[in-house]
């Protein structure tokens, strides 16, 4: 299966991004290859809907669970229709967390925030 | 003449300045804009109230016809569409109405529904024609009932006074872009100054003749008088920090109304106004 954590840079021993939807990057590891890749995010600069773009993306991309600090409202939602999981990320780096998920030491994100809309939150 | 009152946060006194400008002009319309939390009508109480909802045009798809080409994705550039396990996902929320999406959907899967964002109530106080605009609660954006707000009155009334909502975003330039001359209320204090800033650059962006009220004055220093007069800013009065005008005020009653030294200082302050206006009108004809 494939997991994607949203990174702040191009490496493997790169941090995690605090933003899903607004991140640089996507670190998209296979768990059956122990290959990992790295996307893109399109939507970084998005006007709006940031994260309704960025989950867009996850979900082309066949990635079946997510590996992240936090999560918007509207990303969850598409997420949720694509059945793919939300795990919280423990504070370190990326490949940590990828080690933590194979080893099945992550929990699921329950705290889906309400997101910023430009607004500061609502 | 459209007089739009309006400034960089809330509190400094917008709705004190436009309901009482309205009250003591002889006959008028107070538009309250600030549909996030309208208060105008607290001080009003207008009478024979109509109210009207207004809606959103939001797109929905029909299944059978989708045929997942993404066209509509594409071209929406607030992202509030998505497709995911063959079903188009709508977020109305982040959905700007502008209804491309139909227009650009090969398949004509796409149609538009109506979603109730808000109200417009229209009423009478006295010589007030009072038009209050509400946004329901957690809906994003108000400009669709600011537009209605301001579309939908008739122009025989001399004066339309209207009462803006805080800052200087999008729906702050909804209200005040037909205006004729805006009024910046502003707070003597360094917070003030900046946030008298933020509106004083929207005007002169929208190039709207203006001037400022300053409200909540003390004895001392004022930083936003200064302000003005750095920026040879016209004042056009200095409203006092008076306990009599601030329990009126509390108490939901309109000082012209009440007291003829507050019917003095807003009559003058509208004399200046007019003859600004009507200066403006002739050097720009």
């Amino acid at each position: 299966m494939k997991i994607a954590i949203p990174v702040d840079d191009k490496s493997t021993k790169t941090s995690v991004c605090q933003s899903f939807g607004r991140t640089p990057y996507y670190l998209i590891y296979d768990t059956d290859s122990k290959e990992s890749i790295f996307l893109d995010n399109s939507a970084v600069a998005s006007q709006g809907g940031a994260g309704i773009k960025a989950a867009q993306t996850i979900v082309d991309s066949k990635v079946s669970a997510i590996i992240t600090p936090r999560c918007g409202e509207n990303a969850a939602e598409v997420l949720k229709a694509a059945n793919i999981k939300l795990y919280k990320t423990i504070n370190a780096s990326a490949q940590d967390n990828i080690d933590a998920f194979n080893d099945g030491k992550l929990s699921l994100l329950e705290d889906i925030h309400p997101g910023f809309h430009g607004h500061g939150g609502k | 003449m459209k007089i739009a009152v309006l400034s960089g946060k809330g509190g400094t006194g917008k709705t004190l300045v436009s309901v009482n400008l309205a009250s003591v002009a002889k006959k008028s319309i107070y538009i309250d804009c600030d549909v996030e939390e309208p208060n105008g009508y607290l001080f009003f109480k207008p009478k024979n109230i109509k109210s009207e909802n207004i809606s959103i045009s939001i797109p929905f798809a029909d299944e059978k016809l989708c045929s997942g080409c993404r066209k509509c994705i594409d071209f929406c550039k607030f992202n509030a569409l998505a497709f995911i396990i063959n079903k188009l996902i709508v977020f109305d929320d982040v959905c700007h109405s502008c209804g491309g999406c139909v227009l650009f959907c090969p398949e004509k899967a796409l149609a538009e529904k109506d979603k109730i964002i808000g109200e417009v109530q229209r009423g009478v106080s006295e010589n007030v024609d009072v038009i209050t605009g509400i946004l329901n609660t957690g809906e994003a954006s108000g400009v669709p009932i600011i537009k209605k707000l301001l579309n939908n009155h008739s122009e025989e009334k001399e004066f339309t006074f209207i009462d803006c909502p805080p800052g200087s975003a999008c729906i702050v330039m909804e209200s005040i872009k037909d205006a004729d001359y805006c009024i910046l209320v502003a707070e003597p204090t360094l917070f003030g100054v900046h946030n008298l800033n933020m509106v004083y650059e929207l005007v002169r962006l929208f190039k709207k003749p203006h001037a400022v009220v300053l409200n909540k004055c003390l004895e001392g220093e004022n930083p936003a008088e200064k302000f003005c007069r750095e920026k040879d800013i016209k004042i056009l009065a200095k409203i006092p920090f008076d306990r009599e005008l601030g329990t009126l005020n509390s108490n939901a009653l309109i000082s012209v109304r009440e007291n003829q030294k507050y019917r003095d200082m807003f009559s003058s302050m509208l004399q200046i106004v007019t003859k600004e206006v009507q200066h403006e009108t002739v050097t720009n004809s």
